[in-house]
């Protein structure tokens, strides 16, 4: 639809675009850089390592003795929910702000036209962005390392990609929202910002914060118990949870499944005993996390529908 | 300004006015064919607060129409709900024949807006900006490039087409805003307020363009502004918003009759030959069927102010000056009908409507 063709037209042009392939990329090249070391010795060790070349994106290099980096894929999942946000923060306080909204709601296109082409332009741009980075690591990793990918490899990365595009489409349905609620873009993008930064890097805290107030522990072990389950679920709320499990178990088929306990699996404290340590197919990986990925969807779709809701409710006025 | 080519034939392949798809205009508009907008008994709450209260509007082809009051008054409310971008909470409207309610797309195609302080986008050039609206409203991609160039050319905007819209003055923005509402080619233009901030020169250019399209296209024009000078000069017909009620609509000529002081004025500037003369001229003046009152100038040899009652007498009184002056040897040199200032009639006119209605009031 036009709408969404002249916002795509834009975000391509936009400073904002080259900005954040930039930050991606540099983001992703960090780790890459430490990672790649220890893959190459790897992979010369024993040629027939496998699963070696996804290994590149989930293994978190150790730096010295006690600094671990996250690994690739660790850091694209706390930077990625900075291109939903940056793409949509101004998307409709923006329009009102410059007094072309009414002037754009006067023309013969449906008024839903304008948040859902807005909405689709950022996710084409989303795509682009996402696809880029990974491929030119992927690229890097066969080139430089040496490494060719099995096939179940290459699909892990296309899954783990589409988790991760719905993860970040998240944040941009969350960014149109406070572009729609909030007058000013300057507000909405601090108020952005400001949620990212609370989920992804406190999120731990407040997971224990939590937990530590609804289910104390004070010594016993069944206590011990309640407590690991309330934070659990009280982390699965946090979206950058959900990702970073569907992460993990899709990109890595040596993740144990007590790694994370899903209903797909029995509480993992009990069992782990009996686990034989193996590698995991790729359609019992994706059983794993098929929750995680739904309630991502659901809540980005929750996330839009307010914003649609609102928007097309709200007072023309300039 | 150069005047511009007549636009290609118009391409419109939906249905006009009175066909029984559209089903929602009533009878009487169908007869007069040239009324384009039409409200019965419009009505806008919010909440406790009656921003536009039981409206009535006719406004034809072919003429400029001033929809005029303070800020706050209810205008721009109007306007929205002529453009279905809000929703009465009482009585109709019919735009075109169709009710912008329930056939927002079809009203807007045909509808060009112009809002209040209209805006653009900075990081395009004012032509790209003329192609996006094209494109909205599904023109072709060569049809739109020959419409663009004929409306920046109306609105003598060619040389800047192609500067960045954040180079623009005030007074460029508003007529690229006209350009940009008269790209689809539309049946009506709607103004909102197009002439605050811009200086005079460019006022009276903005208002000489208007008066020309009117003529060019036929367009029926309704705009709206509380700058009263401005509307009395370009306008056919006024209706003065107070409150949300439209408390005078008609010409001048007839708001005057309605709100003046029931008089109309004639200046006469007459030559006397000698003392006599002048001595003779106000009892001669006022011996004439209609005149009230005669008052000579502040200065010798100023004109003279004939008030007349009732207006209406005006021209046989002009005629009646003119014949006393001949039989009676008296040197006429100059009379004209004083216009009242739209300025005495609005403010006599909100006068009297507050001093008639009691709770009408934000």
């Amino acid at each position: 639809m036009v709408v969404a063709r002249k916002e795509f037209a834009d975000h391509l042009l936009s400073a904002r675009f080259i900005i954040l392939l930039f930050v991606l990329g540099l983001v992703a090249a960090i780790p890459l850089y430490f990672v790649a070391d220890t893959i190459r010795s790897a992979a010369q060790a024993n040629s027939g390592t496998p699963a070696i070349f996804i290994a590149l994106f989930w293994y978190a290099p150790d730096v010295t003795d006690q600094i671990t980096l996250p690994s690739v894929a660790g850091f694209l999942g706390i930077v990625a929910p900075l291109l939903g946000i940056a793409f949509a923060f101004d998307a409709v306080n923006g329009e009102r702000a410059r007094g072309t909204l009414p002037r754009l709601l006067s023309q013969p296109i449906h008024r839903d036209d304008v948040i859902n082409g807005k909405f689709a332009a950022g996710l084409a741009v989303i795509g682009i962005v996402l696809v880029s980075v990974v491929g030119l690591i992927a690229a890097f990793g066969i080139i430089r390392l040496g490494i060719l990918p099995a096939p179940s490899e290459i699909l892990r990365l296309a899954l783990w990609v589409i988790v991760t595009f719905v993860y970040v489409s998240l944040w941009l349905a969350f960014g149109m929202l406070l572009s729609v609620v909030v007058r000013q873009a300057a507000t909405s993008a601090l108020i952005g910002f400001g949620v990212w930064i609370l989920v992804t890097i406190f999120g731990g805290l407040i997971t224990s914060l939590v937990g530590g107030f609804l289910a104390p522990i004070s010594g016993s072990d069944a206590q011990r118990l309640a407590n690991n389950q309330v934070q659990e679920i009280v982390s699965r709320l946090l979206p950058d949870t959900l990702y970073r499990e569907a992460s993990l178990v899709l990109l890595s088929p040596q993740a144990m499944s007590r790694d994370i306990s899903t209903p797909a699996t029995i509480d993992g404290y009990v069992q782990a005993q009996q686990q034989i340590p193996s590698l995991t197919s790729l359609d019992q990986s994706f059983i794993i996390v098929w929750p995680q990925v739904v309630a991502l969807v659901a809540l980005t779709v929750a996330c839009f529908a307010i914003a649609y809701v609102r928007f097309m409710r709200q007072e023309v006025r300039a | 300004m150069t005047s511009g080519p007549r636009l290609a034939p118009k391409r419109r392949i939906v249905p006009r006015q009175g066909s029984a798809a559209a089903g929602a205009s009533p009878a009487e508009s169908l007869d007069d064919g040239s009324v384009r907008i039409r409200t019965r008994k419009l009505t806008k709450r919010y909440g406790d607060l009656v921003a536009v209260d039981h409206l009535d509007l006719e406004i034809h082809s072919g003429e400029i129409f001033g929809l005029l009051g303070q800020n706050g008054a209810g205008k721009t409310t109007t306007i929205l709900m002529l453009l279905g971008l809000t929703e009465p909470s009482d009585g109709e409207a019919w735009v075109v024949g169709l009710d912008p309610a329930r056939h927002p797309l079809e009203v807007k195609r045909r509808v060009g807006y112009m809002p209040d302080s209209v805006g653009f986008y900075s990081d395009l050039t004012g032509r790209e900006n003329l192609r996006y609206t094209a494109r909205l409203n599904r023109i072709p991609d060569e049809l739109a490039e020959t419409t663009i160039d004929e409306v920046l050319d109306q609105v003598g905007l060619t040389e800047r087409a192609d500067d960045l819209t954040d180079t623009y003055s005030r007074g460029m923005l508003q007529r690229l805003g006209i350009a940009d509402a008269l790209v689809k080619d539309p049946d009506v233009l709607i103004l909102d307020e197009p002439t605050t901030a811009i200086d005079p020169l460019g006022v009276t250019e903005v208002l000489l363009l208007l008066r020309r399209l009117v003529e060019e296209r036929g367009l029926a024009v309704l705009l709206s502004s509380h700058l009263l000078n401005q509307v009395q000069s370009v306008c056919d017909r006024i209706g003065i918003f107070a409150s949300g009620r439209l408390i005078g609509n008609g010409t001048i000529a007839q708001l005057a009759e309605r709100f003046g002081d029931g008089a109309a004025h004639i200046e006469a500037g007459f030559e006397f030959e000698n003392a006599a003369d002048a001595e003779r001229a106000p009892g001669l003046l006022r011996a004439i069927d209609g005149v009230e009152d005669v008052k000579s100038g502040p200065r010798p040899g100023d004109p003279w102010l004939v008030t007349v009652r009732p207006p209406s007498a005006g021209g046989a009184v002009r005629q009646a000056i003119l014949s006393v002056a001949a039989a009676e040897g008296l040197r006429l040199v100059s009379m004209r009908p004083i216009v009242p200032s739209l300025e005495e009639i609005y403010r006599s006119a909100v006068a009297r409507s507050t001093g008639e209605t009691t709770g009408a009031v934000h």
